[in-house]
């Protein structure tokens, strides 16, 4: 695994926060995850030996929760929420509007790599609806002009991005 | 009769101008004075306050947290652990969320207070994993309570010494199940533990006894500390004591965030006063008033049966409108206050495309242990969709119900009975849209999909 220095400090002080080291594999998996972008058979492997627990262990964990990945994602991660709230209030044209913007479906990367859109369930801020968490950002009231201005400032910055 | 006005006593700052997250601030507005107050108070006498003020959880099932902490095994000689239940995930619920990123040291206050009181030297919040600023929030207060010996070794030298974490969930619904929670903080998949034996209170967190609250019933505690419990009962009703945060979502003008004394208010107030109604040219049809597991209400039926005021037996005979939002009154009429996530539909919504919503989300967040909850959550979904999707059969609705059915009491947590109230209850107040659904949809298509 190559994680960052700063990665790997991190990830030593949390296992000193619980007094049994399996507990500390959410924790890791987030950091590997926020690191490398994605976890890799190699990196369940890794936090398996780091947490001296048996990989399976780890794997099961990573199949269970539905934030961690197992394939690499766009540079930009579009969640919008899918649950009753933001439903009533518009909550699937907006994913809907996402996709057209974006030319991909729910789960896919977009064809320049940018942005994966994912219908999510509940993000806790029902009386915001519809709401989209754009990587850590939380948008509210999310309606098709919000939805086109969030997309061309995903667009403008990928522009201005030099090529991989 | 008029709505009542808001008592913020938990969000006696959210949205203040000028109010921050920052340490100086709550010192500036009295901060951790009722902390310091009780480190110099016995243990029991705290537990002894909570008691007294009558404090039921407020994550959802609404038990009492004084007997919560009463029942923590203390001769086991194992430490106690306190978790904070900060995985604020049932649809309709938001008002952690608020506590979290605008007043986190009101909750680090009363989950010290907590600690202190069940004596326990390790805590956790653990944080639902779509939260990542409220917990970069969260540690940055931490730390800055550590810094200030509010948190960690001998605490004010007070000899009482107790560390906080911020543990992060990772999008799995069932990590709000206390024992799902437990799991998943030791670093398992969450599903959760059968009771008995696994009660947290004796059996928890590395099989130690655990105290798990939600973030807004601990900061209740404080104010309790500060009070005392005698006066606490004063505000809201008796058994249904305190302020209540109702979050309101869904077809109403003004959706939003609401404290008021608990049982003070009514369904009606809080929807057409407070929330401004329905939005214009239209009526409403129905509302879920507890998180989305709790069972509809439907708008023109009536309530009736007996009820105790004081020692006697009144009849009631209540609308909707008339139901006074509290605990036992909610589950009296058959459904419950739950969480307080109050979610509004109105005369555009068709009930099945509704329900196929909420079928989506319980099927997804089902742990998968139990086989009725895992494939009775997945059919009910399956059943729904195709009534939407495809094509709708009048038998439908029977078929439904006998899924529904076979779920609650036969599972190992109450996600089982969380995924089966509103198939039943849907059927139950809608039974009419469901047997004339396939007609419905080629003649009314749906004004906002749902599905």
């Amino acid at each position: 695994m190559n994680l960052k220095p700063a990665t790997l400090k991190q990830i030593d002080e949390v296992i000193t926060h619980y007094p049994v080291k399996r507990s500390a594999t959410l924790p890791l998996l987030h950091l590997v995850q926020e690191d490398a972008g994605w976890i890799s058979t190699e990196a369940i492997e890794w936090v398996a030996a780091k947490l001296e627990l048996p990989p399976i262990n780890i794997y099961e964990v990573v199949t269970f929760y539905p934030m961690f990945r197992q394939k690499p994602i766009g540079r930009r991660h579009i969640k919008v929420c899918r649950t009753l709230s933001c439903a009533l209030t518009g909550g699937y044209k907006v994913c809907e509007q996402f996709q057209q913007e974006f030319g991909c479906r729910p789960g896919e990367v977009s064809a320049d790599g940018e942005v994966t859109i994912e219908f999510v369930e509940c993000l806790a801020s029902c009386g915001s609806g519809p709401v989209v968490l754009i990587d850590d950002d939380l948008h509210e009231r999310v309606d098709a002009a919000k939805v086109k201005a969030l997309s061309d400032q995903i667009k403008t910055a990928a522009q201005g991005r030099p090529a991989t | 009769m008029p709505a009542p006005v808001q008592r913020r006593l938990i969000f006696a700052h959210i949205d203040e101008p000028g109010y921050t997250n920052d340490l100086p601030c709550y010192l500036q507005h009295g901060g951790y004075a009722v902390m310091k107050k009780a480190l110099a108070r016995k243990p029991e006498e705290l537990i002894d306050e909570v008691k007294k003020s009558g404090l039921r959880g407020r994550g959802g099932a609404g038990f009492s947290c004084g007997l919560k902490w009463t029942l923590v095994d203390r001769k086991s000689g194992k430490p106690i652990y306190l978790i904070v239940n900060a995985d604020e995930s049932e649809p309709g619920t938001f008002k952690d969320r608020y506590i979290i990123h605008q007043d986190p040291h009101q909750l680090i206050e009363g989950t010290m207070i907590s600690c202190f009181a069940n004596n326990v030297k390790q805590a956790y919040i653990y944080i639902r994993g779509e939260m990542p600023h409220g917990a970069r929030i969260l540690e940055k207060a931490i730390q800055e309570a550590r810094a200030a010996n509010l948190v960690g070794k001998n605490i004010l030298g007070s000899n009482y010494s107790c560390d906080l974490f911020v543990h992060r969930g990772a999008g799995a619904y069932i990590c709000g199940e206390e024992t799902g929670l437990i799991e998943s903080l030791e670093g398992k998949r969450a599903n959760p533990r059968i009771k008995p034996p696994y009660f947290p209170a004796v059996l928890g967190l590395y099989q130690c006894p655990t105290i798990v609250n939600n973030v807004e019933t601990l900061c209740h505690v404080k104010h309790i500390v500060d009070m005392g419990g005698e006066a606490y009962t004063k505000i809201g009703t008796p058994n249904n004591t305190g302020t209540r945060i109702f979050c309101v979502s869904g077809h109403v003008q003004r959706p939003g965030y609401y404290e008021f004394e608990a049982g003070r208010i009514t369904m009606g107030q809080l929807l057409n006063e407070v929330c401004g109604g329905p939005r214009p040219g239209r009526t409403f049809k129905a509302v879920i008033p507890g998180g989305s597991s709790a069972k509809i209400m439907r708008f023109g039926e009536r309530y009736k049966g007996k009820r105790k005021v004081g020692a006697e037996l009144v009849d009631y005979d209540w609308g909707v409108e008339d139901v006074p939002m509290d605990f036992d009154s909610l589950g009296m009429i058959g459904t419950m206050g739950g969480s307080g996530g109050v979610i509004v539909m109105d005369d555009s919504v068709n009930m099945v495309e509704a329900l196929a919503n909420i079928n989506a989300f319980y099927s997804h967040e089902s742990c998968g242990q139990c086989t009725p909850c895992r494939e009775g959550s997945l059919w009910m979904k399956k059943i729904t969709s195709r009534m939407v999707h495809g094509e709708a059969r009048e038998q439908d609705a029977a078929l439904l119900k006998n899924v529904a059915d076979q779920i609650p009491g036969r599972t190992i947590c109450a996600f089982g009975e969380a995924c089966s109230w509103p198939t039943q209850s849907f059927l139950a107040k809608f039974g009419d849209e469901f047997k004339g659904y396939a007609e419905a949809k080629k003649t009314k298509p749906a004004a906002m999909p749902l599905i």
